[in-house]
């Protein structure tokens, strides 16, 4: 039974995780064009693995849960990639 | 209710599976594994739980990237009719829910009890705010003749964000049920299984609306 | 205390309460038996209707809408509440725990549960019978948005079905990391519980995707949400990809676990240990993880890209060879054994045949050009039931028979048994050996009528599902009349954890946790020592 961190770090943590939503909030307010939705995903994805890391404890995890922790990820990918490659490939009269 | 209460009997029985359905009466501890072993068994289960809720999101997820692709000026105008300010604040609240709740799990494994009540209350205090924004954000949008089904955009925002919502929901009455049973006394340093897979189940709401907030509100 | 340990799992309390509130996995596996066992047989009989529409064309016993609500009961039926929870939540339940020298499952409770669960995806599943879909298993978009039938009720029962198939998912991946025995190492794990780990896998990953869709045709059918409805933008195609996202992993879901059984058995009867232990373990996972790979095959004339159709064409090919190499693990296992042709052996034996000539017509399928002529036809039809039924369900019969000492703490009369194997084998290959032929020469699936001139091969078809029937009631009698007297606790001299308890195993399956210090399939060696 762990018992890791400590209340101010926790804190630190969150003061971290608003940092970033400031700065997801600011880059919304540029046009980087195509590049939008990468910043975006980003810098959410950062402030994901902060939650996971920290507060959801996957830093005193073992190999197994991270397995299971990301590999959902990589299906979503391949769910998402072959759809979309069916997508944008069809070939309209 | 009834999912309510089924989501809360499933995260018990996750959390405690020696317990034992009254029928076999003789229970002499034969049900019972090690204490690490169930506290490390709970853990797993919870991640594979929250795995597969990931998925249940990744459907949505998946809609969103090709539609997105598809139609980018409709998802444009859509995110720009969305009100970024009580999107914001909701992260804000959401992520200190987070927060919160994390502390809960940490001052149980100090048998700080107190505390655990105080971050507890925080927390479903938090989920309801947040669920009152969302209520005025969807009665704004339907009053300006917007639902679901209204462009391929606005099905998305209301999909996620109804199925995300739907998640807060469980996740208050898990919160809740969790709260009583600190109440009653029933965890500790030794014996805080629940709270800490619990507190992993808010996570995960949390991580879901990190992603939806910038992807429906901000990239416009 | 010594008298509660003479008691076995099934003395141990009687009564509607002690079966329906018990956490006992074995008590949970035997009420799954029961509950699909109810629903084969209802399904069987939508079949042997559609079979006996199809002896003469035209109407023969039912009209035409009938026929399109029988096909649908008869598929979504068998699919989501047979095969899909069937072999890995009763067998699964019931030997996990014996077989890795468990107590019980890591969470009992959510284990009853999930079975509960089941019931309720079940019962609202019957209710939306009262105004049938006929839309096919597969709620294909766009018609299943228009039609009148009750298409939002019975999705939404087979996502609480999918909830209770993840659940027990989850429950047997734990269980087999958390409550192995001492010294049952990986390597040492019955294949049986390899193919259920592959199979929980499948069913944790797989199922939510399923379970969203769902909801999305729901919410279309609700709101008009827009994202399969050509008219609003949206993509019917994309409904097909997400729905077998899910639904081609799901085909492993299904057969997975009876490969399981097939590979406890073959060992046992061929008196040799398994040929290539770790191939076959590893093919169970390597199954799971490309068969999220493959899902674009059933979707090769449904407007594709030709593009994404090769891709799916291509890595179709390479999940064939896990499956390839399990098969010739079986057979080298066979060879050199002195084999003895028990029941349990020859649905065995059946199910490799069987097996075979359902995944090479698997093959002509995942190929592009030939799958054009083929796709939606009868081909289709019966390769698929002779992956379904020839693998799954002659494997589910196979450890009917296998651990009905086990399960029963009874034995069986083998001779009926094996009169009843003979006819199901028989029937099963008449029913569907001629849909291959009319398959070929064009006849497509799903269709009430049909050109005269396949009136043969249709009957033939027909007369087929009348020796299955007999078959079947005859296995099915031979089962509800045990012979007098109690079974041993190994009567197949098996070397597996589950026989060294008494049969039936009593209700905490060991008294003191086993330490296993060596492979499980040592035959050959050991057996003849002691004996």
């Amino acid at each position: 039974m762990d018992n890791h961190g400590s209340y101010k770090s926790l804190i630190n943590i969150w003061l971290f995780l608003m940092f970033l939503t400031v700065i997801t909030v600011g880059a919304a307010q540029f046009d980087f064009g195509i590049l939008n939705v990468p910043i975006a995903l980003f810098i959410a994805s950062i402030k994901a693995g902060v939650v996971a890391y920290h507060f959801m404890h996957l830093k005193h995890e073992d190999g197994l849960t991270w397995i299971y922790a990301t590999y959902p990820i990589f299906l979503l990918f391949l769910l998402i990639s072959f759809t979309a490659t069916d997508m944008f490939s069809r070939v309209i009269n | 209710m009834g999912i309510f209460a089924i989501t809360g009997k499933i995260i018990k029985s996750i959390a405690y599976p020696s317990e034992m359905v009254p029928s076999i009466e003789e229970d002499d501890g034969h049900h019972h594994f090690d204490p690490v072993t169930e506290h490390e068994s709970a853990k797993l289960g919870m991640w594979l739980f929250l795995a597969t809720e990931l998925l249940l999101f990744g459907g949505l997820f998946a809609a969103y990237a090709i539609y997105r692709a598809k139609y980018p000026e409709m998802f444009m105008d859509g995110s720009k009719s969305l009100d970024v300010v009580l999107g914001s604040v909701n992260t804000v609240i959401l992520i200190f829910s987070s927060l919160t709740v994390a502390i809960a799990v940490k001052a149980i494994q100090e048998n700080r009890i107190r505390l655990v009540k105080v971050m507890l209350w925080v927390t479903i205090i938090c989920a309801a705010i947040f669920a009152v924004n969302k209520y005025f954000e969807y009665t704004y949008k339907f009053s300006k003749g917007i639902f679901p089904g209204t462009d391929i955009f606005y099905s998305i925002y209301f999909a996620a964000t109804g199925v995300h919502m739907l998640h807060v929901f469980i996740g208050m009455a898990v919160l809740g049920i969790l709260l009583r049973k600190v109440y009653k006394g029933k965890y500790n340093k030794e014996n805080y299984t629940a709270i800490e897979i619990g507190g992993l189940y808010w996570h995960l709401v949390d991580l879901i609306w990190i992603y939806l907030f910038p992807l429906l509100y901000l990239v416009g | 205390m010594s008298e509660e340990h003479e008691k076995n799992y099934l003395d141990n309390g009687e009564g509607f309460r002690s079966w329906f509130f018990t956490v006992d996995h074995k008590r949970i596996g035997v009420m799954y038996l029961w509950a699909i066992g109810v629903f084969f047989i209802i399904a069987a009989i939508a079949s042997f209707l559609l079979r006996a529409e199809h002896l003469t064309p035209g109407q023969t016993i039912v009209s035409a809408d009938t026929y399109n609500v029988l096909f649908t009961l008869h598929g979504s039926m068998m699919v989501f509440l047979f095969i899909v929870p069937g072999v890995a939540a009763s067998f699964g339940n019931f030997l996990i725990p014996l077989m890795i020298g468990a107590k019980d499952v890591i969470f009992p409770k959510l284990n009853l549960y999930s079975f509960w669960l089941y019931l309720a995806g079940a019962l609202i599943f019957m209710i939306a019978l009262a105004a049938p879909a006929d839309t096919g298993w597969t709620f294909y978009t766009p018609y299943s948005i228009e039609t009148g039938a009750n298409v939002i009720l019975i999705t939404f029962g087979i996502f609480v079905l999918g909830f209770s198939s993840i659940l027990t998912g989850i429950n047997f991946i734990v269980t087999m990391h958390k409550l192995r025995a001492p010294g049952m190492t990986w390597d040492r794990l019955p294949l049986f519980c390899w193919a259920a780990y592959a199979t929980s896998l499948l069913q944790v990953l797989a199922t939510p995707v399923v379970g969203i869709t769902l909801l999305l045709l729901i919410g279309e059918r609700y709101f008009g949400l827009g994202f399969f409805d050509p008219a609003r933008g949206g993509d019917p195609v994309m409904f097909q990809h997400f729905f077998w996202f899910y639904s081609h992993p799901a085909v492993y879901i299904m057969i997975l676990p009876a490969m399981g059984i097939i590979s406890e058995i073959m060992p046992v009867f061929a008196r040799k240990p398994i040929f290539g232990y770790k191939a076959i373990a590893y093919a169970s996972l390597a199954i799971a993880l490309i068969s999220f790979l493959v899902w674009g095959h059933h979707m090769f004339v449904s407007g594709q890209s030709k593009l994404i159709n090769v891709i799916f064409s291509v890595i179709t090919y390479a999940v064939a060879v896990p499956t390839a190499i399990k098969v010739f693990n079986w057979l080298w296992t066979l060879y050199k054994g002195s084999i003895e042709l028990s029941t349990a052996m020859l649905y065995s034996l059946a199910f490799i045949f069987l097996f075979t000539i359902g995944g090479l017509t698997g093959l002509f399928l995942g190929a592009l050009a030939a799958d054009v002529h083929l796709h939606d036809t009868y081909f289709v039809v019966a390769h698929m039931h002779y992956v379904m039924i020839g693998g799954t369900v002659f494997g589910f019969f196979a450890a009917l028979h296998f651990w009905y000492a086990k399960m029963w703490g009874r034995m069986f009369d083998e001779f009926k048994a094996k009169i009843a194997f003979v006819l199901i084998f028989i029937g099963f290959n008449v029913i569907f050996f001629p849909q291959f032929i009319m398959g070929t020469l064009g006849m497509p699936r799903r269709y009430f009528n049909y050109a005269p001139e396949f009136q043969s091969l249709h009957q033939l078809s027909t007369y087929g599902t009348w020796i299955g029937a007999v078959g079947f009631i005859l296995m099915l009698w031979t089962l509800m009349r045990p012979l007098p007297g109690k079974a041993p606790g190994n009567p197949y001299k098996s070397l597996s954890l589950e026989w060294s308890m008494d049969s039936p195993p009593g209700t905490f399956n060991f008294d003191e946790i086993p330490t296993i210090t060596e492979p499980v399939y040592n035959y050959g060696t050991k057996i003849e020592e002691e004996s």
